[in-house]
């Protein structure tokens, strides 16, 4: 199992994804330049964090078309395991591989904080077992989950509602939603499950030391993987 | 050569977080009159030479997400 981690001009979570691959989870995993075209001998793509482009225009907008991201919509088809995080989620859907939008925080402020996070979809690849409520920090000022009704109905009735914020017993309320994500999404599948975006940074929790090693749940889906 | 503007909002249905910032900003200085505001994007361009169909088609690729946004253009001259 060899990860690609596409690195953009502006992203800064690129360094922390390759190191908690390697070091936490034993992973091989290797730099992709965004303007690189190809993705030969990589079994997995993870889309870091950060602020791709200084985030003009919108979040990942510019990201989005990258020549890179051909080569990741590729990859997502054969259903090969792509993972967005942060930024990255918000390129993923800017891109079109997942639905829906990331906007300014309902509250308007730059959210750095633990959250709680109870796995809602159980079968797919990213969320295969994790059967209790992870603290995973964020780290954002634009993820309020948006899409329309018929979005969300169909997430819900096709199980692609992978995380919502919950409070650490689980329950989901107004308090536990930090940013005024529609419903409390903090993370969606795409129809086939192998595609995840979520605002929540599992790589930054991937061991105790860092306060957490929560993360570790959803990235080990990469270790399952038999290449 | 022609100034092309697109005209770039948040669609009404969504909450403008920021608009309603400006909102409670505009009300303590008092214009109690504002009621509501929301902030969009003016992209302002020279285009040579314009072709109507090319710029919606860089408002659909590129300049608005029609998940969230809606766009118009105007061409100032």
């Amino acid at each position: 199992m060899k990860v690609a981690v596409v690195r953009f001009p502006g992203a800064n979570c690129d360094q922390d994804a390759l190191w908690s691959l390697r070091d936490d989870l034993c992973l091989s995993a290797e730099y992709v330049w965004h303007e690189d075209t190809s993705l030969a001998g990589f079994d997995a793509v993870i889309l870091p964090g950060g602020f791709t482009y200084g985030d003009y225009l919108r979040c990942g907008a510019i990201a989005a078309r990258a020549p890179i991201m051909a080569e990741v919509a590729r990859f997502a088809l054969e259903g090969r395991f792509v993972i967005g995080v942060c930024n990255g989620f918000q390129v993923l859907c800017e891109a079109g591989l997942l639905p829906g939008a990331l906007l300014l925080n309902q509250n308007q402020k730059f959210l750095c904080q633990d959250v709680y996070l109870r796995a809602e979809n159980r079968t797919s690849p990213w969320t295969e077992g994790v059967d209790h409520i992870l603290r995973i920090p964020i780290a954002h000022g634009e993820g309020r989950y948006v899409c329309d009704d018929l979005t969300l109905a169909r997430l819900a009735s096709e199980d692609r509602i992978a995380f919502r914020y919950v409070d650490a017993e689980g329950r989901q309320t107004e308090e536990s939603n930090p940013n005024g994500s529609v419903d409390s999404i903090a993370g969606v599948l795409n129809d086939a499950g192998n595609v995840l975006g979520m605002m929540p940074h599992p790589e930054r929790a991937t061991r105790k030391l860092l306060g957490s090693d929560d993360g570790r749940q959803i990235l080990a889906a990469l270790c399952r993987v038999t290449v | 050569m022609s100034t092309v503007r697109v005209y770039v909002t948040l669609k009404p249905s969504l909450l403008d977080s920021a608009g309603r910032t400006v909102t409670d900003s505009l009300q303590k200085l008092g214009f109690d009159e504002v009621k509501d505001a929301r902030i969009g994007k003016v992209i302002e361009m020279v285009v040579d030479p314009y072709d109507e169909a090319r710029v919606r088609e860089m408002g659909e690729r590129l300049l608005a997400n029609p998940v969230i946004e809606n766009f118009r253009i105007e061409v100032a001259g």
